[in-house]
Parts: structure tokens; C-alpha cells; sequence
């Protein structure tokens, strides 16, 4: 169990990427909060196969957009658990649009989930990690990060202001051994991908070179390979799990 | 002042892994006792922490000795 002992925090772990890292988590070992948004009956779920793994699992509902109830959040951990050792930065949503069609609700909403939300969980969490000398954050940005996608001036802004971020508390925090990457998940099977029409999908197919869409289970993989400690010098990266789609030009 | 003075150093010695004699009143904590940013920062969160207080960034930025902790923690108990 390389990550016996541990805890661990992945926020929007309801549903989709969430789900499969925090169940990865607890198989290697860790005791996780469950942080979700507005799917309860789902956080239960996800919390249920935490169990069935053998772990402990806690679920808390909070709104990583708001810096209170991300602090209270955290407290609760502790107070619960003892310790914050992982966080994992998943929480996330979409509103796509043409720039020239986005509306304004539509960029802050986007914004304030998926960066600020990170923002807010690592001050939050940098805290008991500092105390701990030692943590491991994982920051889950996104392929679009990297190259951009028309429709989504949003998310993209958001999923690259994650890697300035990442790369930035891995400077701040590197001295107290607390490493900080991102993963950037290519076209990833969940709720979210879901809702693309068939035609979408099979066009994004065939830009992966390795011809399909990948499985949650596929990221949530590198997400406890990077939390233990094999990957303990790992620290301000970004890694592309999308079947090889930002390698090639396709 | 001498018991917060105690006190204080207690926790510079914890968080600086220096030695109890290098911390007295004068002791700058960047050019005598080696700190660097991360370390003030969380030097202040223990000293937030140990005396129940608050201290804003504005007034953390002031605080360069020992002496500077003490009396700011004096002033405002």
C-alpha cells in the first residue's frame, strides 16, 4: 500500500475523472474526502467504493469557488482525519461558446470552478502540508491548456492558468517537499465528453493517434503514480494523458 | 514581554532549527537567524496560531527582529 496512511482530497470527485482518482486513491491505500458540488446521491457512490476498498471516505459538500467553504472544507479534514497529505484539483465545468456569443456569466463561472476553485484549495491546503513538511499536489488542467479549442475561450484560459499555477507553487513550495504537477487529460470518456454529438466524437477520434477516446481509470493511474513515492522528484510538470493527440498534428 | 519573549523563541527554534543562544530581542530573522520568505510566512502563521491573534500581511511585512514579533504580539494581546 504506497500510499497507506495517507489522505487525500479530490474535490469534484462525484462523477467522471473525480471519481476514478479518488477510488484509485483509496486502492493504494489512502482515506479520502469526497468533495462534490451538487450531486450528493453520486458523492455517496464514489464514497462507496472507497469503502469497498477498504478505506475510509468523508463527504463534504462545498463549492471550491468559495475561499469559506474551501477553508472549512480543509478544517474539516483535518479535524477528521488528522492530516491533508494529497489534493487533487479536479473540480470543473464547462460553458461553451463563440467568444463573440460568450457571455459574461459564462466566462466568470468557468473561471471562478476551475481556477480560482484550484487557487482557493491549494492556499487552503498548503497550510497542514507546509505543517507536514511534505504534501503532494495534483493539479488537473487539460489538452486545451496546451493548444486551445474554438468554443471554449473559457475553460482553455482556465486549464492554462492551472499550468502558470502549478509551475509556479512547485517554485514556492519545492523547499518543503510538497511537489505540485498537472495532468493534461485529452477527450476523456465522462459526463462532460458525453454530451459532444456522435459526429464531434468520431472527428476527435480520429486526431488521436491511438484512435479513441481514454478512460478515467487512465488518468485517475498517473494521478496515484504521482502521489507516491516513486514520483517523489516530480515536481512543476505538466504530462499529457490524451492517447498522443498534442504530439502529433493530426 | 519576558514570557512572551520565552515563548517566542520557542517557536523560532522550532520552525528555524536554530540554536536557543543565536535568538535574542535583536536577532534580524533573514540576516541573522536565516530565514527565507516561506519560513517568515509560516513563522508568522505559528505565532497567529500560538497567540490566538491575527496578524495582517501589511503588519507581518514590518516585523524583522525578534524584538519586532514581541512587541507587535505585546501591543495587540
Amino acid at each position: 500500500m504506497v500510499l497507506g496512511g495517507k489522505v487525500a482530497l479530490v474535490t469534484g470527485s462525484s462523477r467522471g475523472i473525480g471519481r476514478a482518482v479518488a477510488v484509485a486513491l483509496a486502492k493504494a491505500g489512502a482515506d479520502v474526502v469526497v468533495n462534490y458540488a451538487g450531486r450528493e446521491d453520486a458523492a455517496r457512490q464514489t464514497a462507496g467504493m472507497i469503502n469497498e476498498a477498504g478505506r475510509k471516505a468523508l463527504v463534504i459538500k462545498a463549492d471550491v469557488a468559495d475561499a469559506g467553504q474551501v477553508k472549512e472544507m480543509v478544517d474539516r479534514t483535518i479535524k477528521e482525519f488528522g492530516r491533508l497529505d494529497i489534493l487533487v484539483n479536479n473540480a470543473g465545468i464547462t460553458r461553451d461558446n463563440l467568444i463573440m456569443r460568450m457571455k459574461d456569466d459564462e466566462w466568470d463561472a468557468v473561471l471562478d470552478t476551475n481556477l480560482k476553485g484550484a487557487f482557493n484549495c491549494c492556499r487552503a491546503a498548503a497550510r497542514p502540508m507546509l505543517k507536514a513538511r511534505g504534501g503532494r499536489i495534483i493539479n488537473i488542467s487539460s489538452v486545451v491548456g496546451l493548444s486551445g479549442n474554438p468554443g471554449q475561450a473559457n475553460y482553455s484560459a482556465a486549464k492554462a492558468g492551472l499550468i502558470g499555477m502549478t509551475r509556479t507553487l512547485a517554485g514556492e513550495l519545492g523547499s518543503r517537499n510538497i511537489t505540485v504537477n498537472a495532468i493534461a487529460p485529452g477527450f476523456i470518456t465522462t459526463d462532460m465528453t458525453e454530451e459532444l454529438p456522435a459526429e464531434v466524437k468520431k472527428r476527435l477520434e480520429e486526431r488521436i493517434p491511438l484512435g479513441r477516446l481514454g478512460a478515467p481509470e487512465e488518468i485517475a493511474a498517473v494521478v496515484a503514480f504521482l502521489c507516491g513515492p516513486s514520483a517523489g522528484y516530480i515536481t512543476g510538470q505538466v504530462i499529457a494523458v490524451d492517447g498522443g493527440m498534442t504530439s502529433v498534428m493530426k | 514581554m519576558a514570557d512572551t519573549f520565552e515563548k517566542v523563541k520557542e517557536i523560532i527554534i522550532d520552525q528555524l532549527g536554530v540554536e536557543e543562544d543565536q535568538v535574542t530581542l535583536n536577532s534580524s530573522f533573514v540576516d541573522d537567524l536565516g530565514a527565507d520568505s516561506l519560513d517568515i510566512v509560516e513563522l508568522v502563521m505559528a505565532l497567529e496560531e500560538e497567540f490566538d491573534m491575527q496578524i495582517p500581511d501589511e503588519e507581518a511585512e514590518k516585523i524583522r527582529t525578534v524584538g519586532d514579533a514581541v512587541k507587535y504580539i505585546n501591543d495587540h494581546q
